[in-house]
């Protein structure tokens, strides 16, 4: 657990990681078929890897539609993936050594919907107390560890114990919701938009709170935002996910520093900022993200990309280090899935410096 | 400048009582519609009626006399007249409260639950077991729903238990949609996610988190079904297929006496008047608990 304050580069090495998922897949399926027959499906996820190592925060982000919110319902298993293995603390979930079950007390999740995500008909401590008693405890030590946590959230339990969800505000609960999360002693929290419904002002305050409890609890989050200055507070490892898939995994400061993908590029290019004389003249990116029923041949990205080559369309990179990027050996714990950045791809782009392709996007960037 | 200081000891106390649950604020709601109101207490009247009704009754209901048939309203020692047999129509009416009341409300208290159990299973399991259910209801759907308890009553045999059998099978359909169309609601919902996201299994969710939610609204429903249940068994009875004569229900007294339809039409009108009120009244309660309900949860 105090790892937490550790640089992640350093625990990372380390320390065996807290969640290892391998291969995950889903696809949905679509009614009817297509003209050539094939049955649709929409490609939600499509094989994904990725570790959460214990005590850092894992940012996710990405276009709306890309696989985050998705990503977070398959390790709850509220939706069950197609293909994949997920590792929990070196044991595989669902399997002899660690339920189903046992896993879900030991991960929780915070949703976006701060009012649809408590029961109407039951007060706020009974919401917190549910998980508790669903795993045996009896119902006087579940409200208590209730009032506990309503405390620890910042609210004072006295106050708020007994109110309906209604009579709160969003700020509270969500506050309500992470205490309930919390009330099974978990490990890891996936949080899914938790803040992204919230006013700024009281958004900033539970991100503090999440700070706080991440020290105390020694917690490890999973933090899926599209607010990307969010994530960069918060995050000490960054994941770009596009179209379902992974585009770039690195450190939260070497991402946002120097981004390889060119999709995660143009994703910070799109980053608000607040110096006038940096101001987004030209949209980093055209258009929307194609359609996931149908995605893009080789790599996803391809139709966007102002790099794309023949080559980006026939064959699908790699989630690999950078190799060429850098004469003295890459970041193994930056890794990016982009011809260009990977030393023998066949793309006319590799080997060339950091800041060489012009446009709008890579000048914020490496400002 | 203005200070203002809180003493943060001090607010909790006056903040701290309790809030009222969802049931007492709809309780307060309801309470403000008058029209609701007063067909609450119609219905208490009815209700208390039907218990109580034989004890308040003047004279036997049973017994005839053809010397005084067909008497008018007004009539001495017969405020409502009599019947073509020459009971007492006011004895017969206050009688008839049960067997009608009963004969309206438990057929749609049967269905309620058999209905809501089918309903929630289908909506809450979702997939092929939702498909088997709620086809098989849709055959139901396929009738008339007067018809169909015709022709259950009919291939059942005329009865009590039979026409009450067959009224049951008539409001199972209509139930089990209704639930299971807010269980689908209900079920997609966030706070069902997290149950399951916090190892729960379906038995507890649905018991804890699905029932508080969809058991309002599939009995708002319910209720609205109280008044044509009166009406289809009185029409049962009407046809001879419910209550057998001479037992005093209103439906079957409507029948027995549409032959003075021409000569006492008051007379004839009365056992209408008393399914007309039972029917609105309940109609009306379950308008009122519908808004009542339906406010911002």
């Amino acid at each position: 657990m105090n790892t937490a304050v550790a640089s992640p580069a350093a625990s990372s090495t380390a320390a065996t990681p807290l969640l290892r998922v391998r291969n995950l897949v889903k696809h949905f399926p679509l009614k009817g078929k297509r003209v050539d027959g094939k049955p649709a499906v929409v490609r939600a996820v499509d094989d994904i890897d990725f570790d959460v190592l214990e005590g850092e925060t894992l940012g996710v982000v990405g276009e709306s539609g890309c696989g985050k919110s998705t990503t977070a319902r398959l390790l709850m298993h509220l939706i069950n993936p197609d293909a994949g293995e997920i590792v929990f603390d070196g044991k595989v979930v669902g399997s002899r050594e660690l339920s189903l079950r046992e896993f879900r007390r030991q991960v929780q999740m915070v949703f976006q919907d701060s009012y649809a995500s408590l029961n109407p008909r039951l007060t706020v401590a009974e919401s917190i107390a549910f998980g508790p008693m669903v795993h045996g405890e009896s119902r006087d030590t579940a409200e208590r560890r209730a009032r506990d946590l309503l405390e620890r959230v910042g609210l004072s339990p006295a106050r708020f114990a007994e109110r309906y969800p209604h009579e709160l505000s969003g700020g509270q609960r969500q506050r309500v919701n992470i205490a309930r999360a919390l009330a099974l002693q978990p490990r890891l929290l996936i949080l899914d938009e938790a803040t992204s419904a919230l006013d700024k002002s009281v958004e900033a305050q539970v991100l503090n709170l999440l700070v706080d409890l991440k020290a105390d609890f020694g917690l490890t989050y999973l933090f899926i935002s599209h607010d990307l200055h969010v994530v960069r507070y918060l995050s000490d490892r960054v994941m770009v996910m596009y179209l379902g898939e992974v585009a770039e995994l690195a450190p939260s400061q070497a991402l946002f520093e120097t981004p390889h993908h060119p999709y995660a590029r143009a994703l910070l290019a799109s980053m608000p900022t607040l110096d006038p004389d940096r101001r987004t003249e030209q949209a980093p990116l055209a258009g929307d993200p194609p359609n996931p029923v149908n995605p893009p041949s080789g790599c996803r990205f391809h139709t966007r990309c102002v790099f794309a080559e023949p080559l980006c369309s026939q064959r699908a990179a790699s989630l690999a280090p950078a190799t060429a990027r850098s004469r003295e050996g890459a970041d193994p714990l930056h890794v990016v899935a982009c011809h260009m950045m990977q030393a023998g791809s066949g793309h006319s782009q590799t080997g060339l410096s950091q800041t060489a392709p012009s446009g709008a996007a890579t000048e914020q960037v490496s400002a | 400048m203005l200070q203002v200081s809180i003493d943060p000891a001090k607010v909790p106390q006056e903040l701290s009582q309790k809030t009222p649950g969802y049931w007492a604020s709809v309780g307060r709601r309801f309470l403000r519609d008058k029209v609701a109101v007063g067909a609450a207490l119609v219905v208490l009247g009815l209700v208390l009626l039907a218990l109580i009704g034989q004890w308040l009754a003047p004279a036997d209901p049973y017994a005839s006399s053809m010397l005084s048939r067909l008497k008018p309203l007004g009539t001495p020692g017969h405020p409502l007249g009599t019947d073509e047999l020459g009971r007492d129509m006011l004895s017969r009416l206050l009688t008839g409260a049960r067997l009608s009341l009963f004969m309206g409300i438990t057929p749609v208290l049967c269905a309620f639950v058999i209905g809501s159990c089918l309903g929630i299973l289908a909506g809450y399991a979702g997939g092929a077991i939702n498909s088997t259910i709620m086809r098989t209801i849709d055959v139901f759907y396929a009738f008339p729903s007067v018809l169909l308890a015709i022709a259950l009553s009919g291939a059942l045999g005329a009865g009590i238990f039979n026409a009450l059998l067959s009224l049951t099978i008539v409001f199972v359909p209509p139930i089990a949609r209704v639930a299971e169309s807010v269980t689908t609601q209900v079920r997609g919902r966030d706070f069902v996610e997290a149950a399951r996201a916090s190892g729960a299994g379906a038995f507890t969710i649905v018991r804890v988190h699905v029932l508080g939610n969809v058991l309002g609204p599939i009995f708002v429903y319910a209720t609205s079904l109280i008044a044509v249940s009166m009406i289809l068994a009185s029409g049962l009875s009407f046809l001879g297929l419910g209550v057998k004569p001479p037992e005093p229900e209103w439906g079957l007294m409507l029948n027995t006496l549409r032959t003075a339809i021409y000569t006492q039409p008051w007379i004839a009108a009365l056992p209408g008047v008393m399914i007309f009120i039972t029917s609105i009244s309940f109609n009306m309660l379950s308008d009122g608990l519908r808004s009542a309900m339906d406010v911002k949860q």
